[in-house]
């Protein structure tokens, strides 16, 4: 582990590559508001964020990153375009595994502007490709948005997609879902009991709690709709499947992808932006016939990101976090904007893991 | 030095702890007055034995301040990352069984198992704008049981007794609390849901890895397992 003096000059360094890049540094608070924190991201943050309390503020917790704070300032005070860099620590609880930082530094860099997403994708991911070459890391990427799109085109129930929607980001239960909708998962038996039966809330008891008796028959009103509407076709599952099966060079992924949009067009927008994207990055200099797209990378990660992801990572050292990731949160800036909201993206460098990596590099030569 | 042997310091946990030791030869008691948390051991010698919360014998075996310790596998786990690594299990001891369970009001007939607690979960949060909440006071075992279920939606609250009250309290609108036999979820209206069994715990002799015993002490150690018949 690089010590902490080096560390914290290596982030001011990357800091001042992003600021040579146009971007105003800013500083964020260390102790953060938990509830905004524990609104976006639920009860999981708790189990990642150190949380801590006084009697007068409440629970506060300690920054656990720089993007929703930067997205707040922005929201309330920021001009249109801007772009931002920041470094400092940020604190992650680790109780499963000692190995990894508690409390690490991130340099950040983050671009809010409406004009040309693809552009801006391309200038993030570019910008970070150069400041890390020296490290010969392997770059990833993917687009949540491809797989939002297809969700969003699927031939069922706007409840379905609703309820698909809200798990992209936990494979697990995303999958289960589909299992259910598609009639390949057996229907539980509670479940049938309770469609069967006639009335219900017969033998329920009383009710007691906030969730209102209204609630309750709702949502079986709900399950029945649901019950009756026609299962989501094998077609369509295998569509999705061969979606979250692409993971070729950029080139090979696009047209894979165009193959399978000719077969379900309401991906199509989605995936000519993945090709804007990619004319974007090859006009920054990347060479996309050797990047890795993969669409369902970014999925278990923190959800946030609804479009363009990445994330750099050291080869061979599966046992080591990215280096750096980052990717488009458009979604998070209407969630924190009060009714307004602006394109963004955005990611991070950690500089200590750059300094780790540059002095093995250093030492094998 | 001696060994040392952390119980829980009171109630049925220590009496039965103190039976099943005293079955294998091993007589635990309590030194002097019924208030007085000082231990005596008969039966082997360079043992000691320590009287503690149960809650507390996790921390004190993965500091290594304890050698042994009888606790549920329930706190073992809320209590310690990684608990595999810091300390091991030697030997169930067949009392203290308690369930740690997920459990709704009876009244929520469209709610049984965890994919109808999620998409419920999403109806109320968009209903009263607030998340469901599930009171508990094993938070970690909790939310890493509705992490891997994929649960969303929900947060925790707080609940250190009396956890089934919070529903019709209005302070939660579900718990997560230990129970042996179901009767008190039954009287105050919740029932459990199909899958929502987060672990079955019972009283469970446990060894610390913090420390390595030498000379004398790993000698004592070898002879109280073998007298317990757990080596």
């Amino acid at each position: 582990m690089a010590d902490p003096a080096a560390t914290r000059a290596e982030a001011m360094r990357l800091r001042g590559l992003f600021e040579a890049e146009g971007a105003t540094p800013v500083e964020t608070t260390i102790l953060q508001p938990a509830e905004v924190l524990l609104d976006l991201y639920g009860e999981d943050i708790r189990a990642r964020a150190y949380v801590t309390s006084d009697a007068l503020r409440g629970e506060q917790m300690l920054r656990p990153d720089f993007t929703v704070p930067v997205v707040q300032m922005h929201m309330a005070e920021g001009a249109e375009p801007a772009c931002y860099a920041y470094a400092g620590e940020v604190f992650r609880r680790q109780e499963d595994d000692p190995d990894r930082a508690n409390e690490y530094f991130q340099a950040g860099f983050e671009v809010f502007d409406r004009e040309n997403p693809a552009a801006a994708d391309a200038r993030v991911f570019a910008l970070f490709h150069r400041v890390l070459a020296p490290l010969k890391l392997r770059a990833a990427t993917g687009d949540i948005g491809i797989l939002m799109a297809a969700v969003d085109g699927l031939r069922t129930t706007e409840r379905r997609r609703a309820a698909l929607r809200r798990h992209i980001w936990r494979p697990r239960r995303f999958r289960a879902l589909i299992e259910r909708y598609s009639g390949r998962a057996p229907v539980p038996e509670s479940r049938a009991a309770l469609l069967a039966s006639a009335d219900p809330m017969a033998d329920a008891g009383p009710v007691i709690g906030l969730r209102s008796e209204a609630e309750i028959r709702a949502r079986i009103e709900v399950l029945r709709e649901d019950a009756a509407a026609p299962p989501i076709s094998a077609d369509e599952v295998a569509l999705l499947d061969a979606i979250l099966a692409v993971r070729e060079t950029c080139p090979y992924a696009l047209e894979r992808l165009r193959d399978i949009a000719v077969d379900m067009p309401l991906i199509a927008p989605a995936v000519d932006r993945l090709g804007q994207r990619l004319d974007a990055l090859a006009g920054q200099g990347i060479d996309i016939d050797a990047l890795e797209f993969e669409a369902s990378y970014g999925r278990t990660q923190m959800e946030y990101y609804d479009g363009f992801v990445f994330g750099f990572y050291a080869d061979g050292r599966p046992d080591l976090p990215p280096v750096a990731s980052g990717g488009r949160y458009d979604a998070l800036t209407r969630q924190l904007g009060g009714g307004r909201e602006i394109p963004a993206v955005g990611g991070v460098i950690r500089p200590g893991m750059v300094l780790e990596l540059a002095s093995r590099a250093g030492a094998g030569r | 030095m001696s060994v040392k042997l952390g119980v829980p310091s009171k109630g049925r946990l220590m009496d039965k702890t103190f039976d099943w030791f005293g079955a294998r030869g091993v007589r635990l008691g309590r030194a002097g007055s019924e208030r007085e948390y000082a231990g005596r051991v008969e039966g082997i010698d360079n043992l000691e034995l320590v009287l503690l919360s149960a809650g507390e014998i996790p921390r004190e075996l993965a500091a290594g301040r304890i050698h042994l310790g009888v606790t549920g596998t329930d706190l073992v786990r809320e209590k310690l990352g990684r608990w595999q690594q810091r300390v091991e299990e030697i030997a169930g001891l067949g009392f203290g069984h308690a369930d740690l369970v997920l459990a709704v009001p009876r009244a929520w007939v469209d709610v049984s198992t965890l994919d109808d607690l999620d998409a419920a979960a999403a109806a109320f949060r968009a209903a009263h704008g607030f998340r469901l909440r599930i009171a508990t006071k094993y938070h970690r075992l909790v939310r890493d049981f509705l992490r891997d279920a994929g649960v969303a939606d929900y947060r925790l609250v707080d609940s250190q007794g009396a956890t089934e009250g919070t529903v019709k309290n209005e302070t939660a609108e579900a718990i997560a609390d230990i129970t042996s036999t179901g009767d008190t979820l039954r009287a105050n209206h919740l029932k459990l849901l199909d899958d929502g069994l987060i672990l079955r715990s019972q009283a469970t002799l446990f060894r610390t890895r913090a420390v390595a015993l030498e000379g004398a002490d790993r000698d004592t150690m070898v002879e109280l397992l073998k007298q317990l018949g757990v080596d």
